[in-house]
């Protein structure tokens, strides 16, 4: 049919400042009505430089620039890079260090769940339960803040080891924490999870098939939750998680198809439950000895280029790092799950409501920083 | 009062006039009062539901923290947009404020405390709260504002959509009782319990559900705050709204939620409807209402905070392929109980009985489920791990 009153697009500008975008990330809309008919993700509001800033600095003092890369989960950005280095200098780190890194970083992995969880549920209008996934966030970053004196940018694990022991009490703490956490994770869930409204803003919504994660490669969460179980924790594994006994949560289409909004909010439901358990492992396992390797002030790693994949809640980060033998590194490149996240959501998003457009960046659980470095 | 004022040295004209205008501040005056003060409650329940504590500096409980804010909206720079219409901006705020407290003319604030029972007091208040979506499209077009214009475009579509069900369902009562003077239904029902509209029969128990989500709707309430949805629309019509008129959209929202439970208490809660031997004390029913609009307005809080939001589509849904279905079967389910049971009232009784046994039982269900997040949760967790040496 073809009408006789001529129309035109409305061009929205959503972001920078935009309170679904979390952070600072723009997209221009072609819209017709609610309808999107165009996306244009637009990045690099919070493009910092970090890459070449590590080029000018000591393999050490990039420790802290990670942490910024991703500040909601800053000990698992820590690890990624050590653990690079790591290989790249041969390195072996006692059994301590690796145990108090992953209960940590497996913390952490619990805490930005609960954000990005959280923070979707509160896009969706749900304001309660995000303020109760905070109130627990608040506990872990007490425990942070009893390990390592820091709350959100952590500088804790470190080239060798990891900075300080475990304070006095941290264990029974930790333990207090998840025996407090997981009733009331369920309760949260009770509040939101099965609200039937909140099943239907995200079932059915922004469909990621298997096929199309992987051209578009999404990782991490993202990609489980198109339904493909990978996770470098059990595929390619590192530290000590073949130690661990765990599940890999993978999107079922619960309440819909494969791969849509809500496959992916429940794949990170489950994962909070599967870190509690390692989280539960790990501090029984607990061995004494030394917490670092002995690393000189000044490293100089061998010439040569490494690329290390860990999995952060974000999915796949990995470094890429060229060394040339000097004190710094010579290039410093870093892939991160936001990024591939966002490059998908044009493709997606095409003939949906703009109420769809928030559902899904809150379902991709798009970091601003982590996707400009 | 014009009596006192001519008894001053006024001729009759210039009394009834200002009489008139005096009555209009004090009536302005209560709702101002009334918004502000829920704007303090709902922070502070929400406060409470989200464990965190909500205002509680200024004056006893934060008691008088709309007082603050509204001097602070009031001495905020006063900004209109470049490229808006300037005139439509200015008056849009006034057009909900009037939507909102037209209502006051056939308020029924107790059995005997109204300003006007007029013969259509509840066609004149569904026709006046209309007023509203005028003002919130004008808002939105006068913006300039594409955020703005979506979230006028929203609400109109919205509350059009949801006055038709509740139109119907409104329809019910007025089956009942034959009467549209908001007086004559709040007389017709009983103090007890079992004698209110709400659980006169199977069918206005189901009108009373249809109007309870449909008001939600016309308030912009959550699960339906699709209009400023935060998330989505940014601040929906009020975007570029600052200073003294924003406080006025403010202010006009919450005294909606007011008249939402007044309308909900007369229509189908018994109004202030106290026993016989207590007939004549208009006080005493002021605060019964009082006391049911507060239930009422809690539910309403508390649905708020606790449901996300529907989408556009989905909202449209719930209008015309659910609640309009059902607000028809409501009215002509009632018409025909009607027939059937003429001439039983012992029939008519029971059956009330039941709808409030009815009632119960599922309140209770309702705690039985819900019991285990009061009892059962132990929130407090170590405290502040503040030991660190």
């Amino acid at each position: 049919m073809s009408s006789a009153i001529k129309t035109e697009y409305l061009t929205i500008n959503m972001g920078p400042q935009h309170p679904s975008t979390h952070g600072v990330i723009r997209f221009i809309l072609q819209t017709d009505g609610e309808i999107i008919y165009e996306c244009d993700p637009d990045v690099g509001y919070l493009h910092r430089g970090i890459e070449k800033i590590a080029e000018g600095i000591s393999w050490q003092s990039f420790v802290p620039y990670t942490d910024r890369v991703d500040y909601v989960c800053a000990m698992n950005s820590n690890l990624a890079y050590c653990m690079a280095v790591e290989k790249l200098m041969g390195l072996e780190i006692p059994k301590r260090a690796e145990y108090i890194r992953v209960i940590v970083s497996e913390l952490n992995r619990i805490s930005s769940h609960a954000v990005a969880v959280g923070a979707s549920q509160m896009d969706m209008g749900a304001f309660t339960p995000f303020v109760h996934f905070l109130r627990e966030r608040e506990h872990i970053n007490d425990l942070f803040e009893m390990v390592c004196g820091a709350r959100l940018t952590h500088n804790y694990i470190c080239i060798g080891g990891v900075n300080a022991d475990l304070p006095p009490g941290f264990i029974e703490k930790t333990v207090e924490f998840l025996d407090h956490f997981e009733p009331v994770a369920e309760q949260i869930n009770r509040l939101i999870t099965y609200n039937q409204i909140f099943i239907n803003r995200f079932a059915n919504v922004g469909v990621i098939s298997p096929e199309k994660a992987l051209n578009y490669n999404l990782v991490g969460p993202n990609l489980r939750g198109s339904g493909l179980k990978f996770d470098l924790r059990k595929d390619r594994p590192y530290s000590i998680y073949p130690e661990l006994d765990f599940d890999v949560p993978i999107g079922t289409g619960s309440h819909g198809q494969v791969g849509d909004c809500y496959d992916r909010y429940m794949v990170r439901i489950l994962e909070i439950v599967e870190s509690t358990k390692m989280i539960r492992q790990c501090l029984k396992m607990l061995p004494d000895g030394d917490i670092k390797a002995v690393v000189k002030s000044s490293i100089k790693p061998p010439k040569g280029h490494i690329y290390f994949r860990t999995e952060t809640p974000r999915g796949d980060t990995g470094y890429f790092i060229n060394s040339d033998g000097k004190t710094s590194p010579q290039r410093l490149k870093i892939r991160t799950g936001s990024f591939t996240a966002m490059a998908i959501i044009p493709e997606i998003i095409k003939g949906s409501f703009i109420a769809d457009l928030v559902a899904l960046i809150g379902s991709l659980d798009i970091v601003a920083p982590e996707l400009d470095r | 009062m014009e009596k006192i004022l001519m008894s001053l040295g006024l001729d009759l004209i210039s009394a009834k006039v200002l009489a008139m205008i005096i009555v209009c501040i004090v009536v302005l005056l209560i709702f101002v009062t009334i918004g502000g003060v829920l704007t303090v409650v709902e922070r502070r329940i929400s406060g409470f539901m989200q464990s965190r504590l909500g205002p509680n500096r200024v004056g006893p409980q934060g008691s008088l923290q709309w007082l603050a804010d509204g001097i602070k909206l009031i001495f905020k720079e006063d900004l209109i947009p470049t490229g808006s219409d300037r005139f439509l901006f200015r008056i849009a705020p006034y057009f909900c404020l009037l939507g909102v407290f037209g209502t006051m003319v056939v308020f029924p604030w107790g059995t005997d405390v109204i300003v006007a029972d007029l013969n259509i007091g509840l066609f004149y208040f569904i026709s006046i709260t209309s007023l509203v979506v005028i003002g919130v499209l004008m808002a939105g077009w006068s913006s300039n504002n594409k955020w703005a214009l979506l979230g006028g475009m929203r609400s109109a579509a919205q509350i059009v959509s949801y006055e038709i069900p509740v139109g119907m369902s409104l329809l019910v009562p007025i089956l009942i009782t034959g009467t549209l003077s908001m007086g004559g239904i709040v007389a017709s029902q009983g103090w007890l319990p079992w004698d209110w509209m709400i659980f006169q029969s199977p069918f206005t128990l189901m009108s009373f559900v249809i109007f309870f989500i449909g008001s939600l709707a016309e308030a912009n309430r959550t699960p339906f705050d699709l209009p400023e949805a935060e998330s989505e629309l940014v601040s929906g019509y009020c975007t570029e709204y600052t200073g003294f008129r924003y406080a006025v959209f403010f202010l006009s929202e919450w005294a909606n939620l007011f008249v939402l439970g007044g309308l909900t208490t007369a229509v189908y809660l018994g109004g202030g409807n106290l026993p016989g031997i207590l007939e004549g004390w208009s006080w005493l029913s002021v605060l019964v209402f009082l006391g049911k609009v507060s239930l009422v307005i809690f539910v309403l809080i508390w649905l708020r905070w606790t449901l996300p939001r529907f989408r556009i589509d989905q909202l449209m849904d719930l209008s015309w392929k659910y609640l309009l279905p059902a607000a028809l079967i409501a009215f002509f389910g009632q018409a025909l109980y009607m027939i059937a049971t003429n001439g039983y009232p012992l029939l008519q009784s029971i059956i009330a009985g039941v709808m409030f046994l009815l009632f119960l039982f599922m309140m209770v269900k309702f705690f039985i489920r819900v019991k285990v997040n009061l009892f059962e949760m132990n929130t407090p967790v170590n405290s502040r791990a503040t030991d660190v040496s």
